[in-house]
């Protein structure tokens, strides 16, 4: 299928969906790297927030992206709505792949050395299938769907990467040995699918094994494919251990459309407005939707801009051992910018 | 209730429970080590394979429960679960027997073994006996399987009512509880209801709660960040396992499993370690720290602290270690170390 996606006149739309606590700020520096590097887009605001939350703004927000077929959003937090508006999201435009690379950079000091994986995570159903009912009160049931639909989808989405993106192995997390025939299912697929890559090897690990190897030795680790879930876990897992919720980008992925994000997908309501937000997490994602438009310059040029400045400028927010506040961070990211991309040849 | 009963020299009998894989090896070595520390026990030793009943069905053998039912007090290894098909998890069958509700799992960096991680010392509690391991699953459709997660008010608020008690007992500071109340509003949102009126009960320990996800974050950012943490049944074996990993991993850990009027079996956290077993290889560690939280349960004390600081020295001292933890030592050797520190102090 190829990605439909809107560029009149060579010119992009992409939506920035604001979402609440650091999401606005943070939106406002990404406009200022994007217009900075100069990349052919222009931007629909949608200040969706649990506060704004209405179904018409809700309406508008699905409507944008299937317009433009790209968004960048802030987290929505789960306060004042009665389900949460990130995960209605997602379903409604079927976004069925949340992707978020973690690997250790030279940078930014963590407790572990050479950590590159790919945490890929079905998106749309398992525990988030938001089917819950009191059957007498005290008495709560909650239901996980799987499908072999989406489980072959996310394995094949999984396996496809893994070969683009020169990976050697995929590991399936489960807990089959508890729910054999939901988390069985989806390693029958992950397996049926491991056969058409001869060359990617492919095993499974029990999710809470997985929890121990991943802080123990996380090296061990390539591709993981899992259940929504699992994939929460694992990705904040993962990310903790490479810098945290404000360094790790992540990605959306449907047929047709993309929503790019903060990796571990946190509000941040309690650092909102003090202006220490770590904005890498977030303008890493905005690279990659450049990216993700054919826009590989530009994505280049943010993310060296970026790393130019933790490396160069010894500048970094609170959460990674710095001092710097986000405005800092982001001025000096925008000189780097400048440095990288002389006016001619470059747009 | 039983374990207020049992003094410091009446000889009491537990239940041991040797399991698969590894676990016979790790059992002897935990009695060598008993017998050393002179510990006033019996071991009444029971095989829990299980056994086909007259319906058909697998279930554990009948001697096994009289065993456990009579001693309200167990030992066990490690049992094996087949992964995928086959017959229901037997861990899952003696929890629910014996409706032990709460598991227990205190970790805590061992001096002397480094790991990127330094100063944990937190304990984690789960909700042990429904959440997603009710064992309800059906497909629907072929290709659509439901499964089907419980949670109720009675088990959520003993389970937290258990957290704060052991935070009192304990001396610690804070309970956090763990849930995805974002996602799932109303079964976690039942449990995180229990454990806020639980809080309120106990006002002198502080109360926080925290999404599943940052937990996850921030533990392996800062695990010194915790203290208690509660939980429903699947985040609890998740993080349990994921802490083990912050200070060495599952060799290391021991584990409690409470039950309703002071039963209790005490349980090593891994697995049979079948690359590994009938090979004088396995770190005996986690059982014999879990028998050393049953000697407290029993109000032996000072013969569990005893073994505690031999097997502290031993791994401080750092010559004679099994093969998770860098060295080359059998666990008869690791055994024999640690007896020989007893008999010395
Ligand atoms: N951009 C960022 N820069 C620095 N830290 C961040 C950033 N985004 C999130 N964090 C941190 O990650 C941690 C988890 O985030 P947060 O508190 O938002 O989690 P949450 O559980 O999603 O809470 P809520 O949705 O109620 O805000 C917090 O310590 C927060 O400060
Ligand atoms: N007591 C121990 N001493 C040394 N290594 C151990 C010990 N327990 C587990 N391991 C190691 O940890 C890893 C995971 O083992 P574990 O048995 O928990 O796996 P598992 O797949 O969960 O098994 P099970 O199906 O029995 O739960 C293995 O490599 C094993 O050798
Ligand atoms: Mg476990
Ligand atoms: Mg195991």
């Amino acid at each position: 299928t190829t990605r439909w996606r809107t560029a009149y006149g060579g010119r992009y739309t992409i939506t920035l969906i604001h979402g609440d606590g650091v999401g606005p700020e943070l939106m406002e520096h990404v406009k200022a790297v994007i217009r900075c590097v100069r990349a052919p887009v222009d931007f629909e605001d949608i200040p969706l927030s649990s506060n704004t939350a209405n179904d018409e703004m809700f309406e508008r927000a699905v409507m944008a992206v299937r317009r433009n077929g790209v968004a960048l959003k802030g987290n929505i937090s789960s306060q004042n709505t009665l389900r949460s508006l990130n995960v209605l999201l997602r379903t409604r435009l079927d976004l069925f792949a949340n992707v978020i690379r973690c690997k250790t950079s030279p940078v930014v000091p963590t407790r572990h050395r050479d950590i590159d994986i790919l945490v890929i995570r079905e998106n749309t159903e398992g525990e988030y299938s938001s089917l819950e009912h009191e059957s007498v009160p005290g008495v709560v049931e909650s239901l996980k769907i799987i499908t072999r639909i989406k489980s072959m989808k996310i394995a094949r989405f999984a396996f496809k990467l893994a070969e683009e993106d020169g990976r050697k192995k995929v590991t399936a997390v489960h807990k089959a040995n508890i729910m054999k025939l939901s988390d069985g299912l989806f390693i029958d697929c992950c397996k049926e699918v491991s056969q058409e890559y001869p060359k990617i090897a492919f095993d499974t690990m029990i999710v809470d094994n997985t929890c121990m190897q991943l802080v123990k030795t996380p090296s061990q680790f390539d591709v993981m494919v899992m259940p929504n879930l699992y994939g929460n876990i694992i990705s904040n897992v993962c990310a903790g251990l490479v810098g945290g919720s404000g360094f790790v980008a992540g990605s959306n992925y449907g047929d047709h459309y993309a929503i790019f994000e903060q990796g571990t997908r946190n509000t941040g309501t309690a650092i909102a407005g003090k202006n220490i937000a770590n904005p890498c997490g977030i303008l890493f994602a905005a690279a990659n939707m450049l990216q993700y438009l054919g826009l590989v310059e530009h994505c280049s040029a943010i993310k060296n801009a970026v790393l130019n400045t933790i490396q160069e400028h010894k500048l970094k927010t609170p959460d990674i051992g710095g001092t710097a506040s986000t405005t800092q961070f982001v001025e000096c990211t925008l000189k780097e910018i400048l440095k990288l991309t002389p006016t001619i040849g470059f747009n | 209730d039983s374990s207020s009963s049992a003094t410091e020299n009446t000889t009491r009998t537990v239940t041991l429970i040797p399991g698969d894989g590894i676990g016979p090896e790790i059992s002897h070595s935990v009695q060598k080590i008993f017998e050393a520390a002179g510990v006033p026990l019996n071991w009444e030793s029971v095989d829990v394979t299980p056994v086909k009943a007259a319906n058909g069905k697998f279930q554990i053998p009948r001697k096994a429960i009289e065993s456990v039912t009579r001693n309200r007090i167990g030992l066990k290894g490690p049992l094996a679960t087949p992964v995928g098909k086959g017959h229901q998890s037997l861990n899952l069958a003696l929890r629910k027997q014996f409706n032990l509700f709460a598991n227990v799992r205190p970790c805590k960096t061992l001096e002397g073994y480094q790991t990127p991680y330094s100063n944990v010392d937190l304990v984690t509690i789960r909700e042990n006996t429904e959440g997603e391991y009710s064992g309800i699953e059906h497909t629907i459709v072929p290709g659509v399987v439901q499964s089907i997660k419980l949670i109720t008010e009675h088990a959520s608020s003993r389970v937290a009512e258990y957290a704060f008690l052991y935070a009192k007992q304990h001396k610690r500071e804070k309970v956090t509880a763990v849930h995805k109340a974002n996602i799932m509003r109303l079964s976690d949102g039942l449990f995180l209801r229990c454990c806020r009126d639980t809080a309120e009960r106990h006002p002198e320990v502080k109360f926080e709660e925290m999404y599943l996800d940052t937990v996850c974050l921030k533990m392996v950012q800062d695990p010194t960040l915790f203290d208690v943490l509660v939980m429903p049944n699947l985040y609890g074996d998740i993080l349990s396992d994921l802490c083990a990993g912050l200070i060495g991993g599952l060799g290391l850990t021991p584990s409690g499993n409470i039950g309703e009027g002071g039963a209790a079996i005490f349980e090593a956290v891994h697995g049979t370690a079948p690359d590994i077993a009938g090979q004088d290889k396995a770190n005996p560690t986690a059982l014999l720290l879990s028998g050393v939280m049953m000697l407290r349960h029993l109000h032996m004390a000072d013969k569990g602290e005893k073994i505690e600081k031999a097997c502290f020295d031993t791994i401080k001292d750092g010559k004679v270690l099994t093969g998770d933890l860098g060295g080359k030592s059998k666990c008869s050797e690791y055994t024999a170390e640690i007896c020989a520190r007893i008999k010395n102090s």
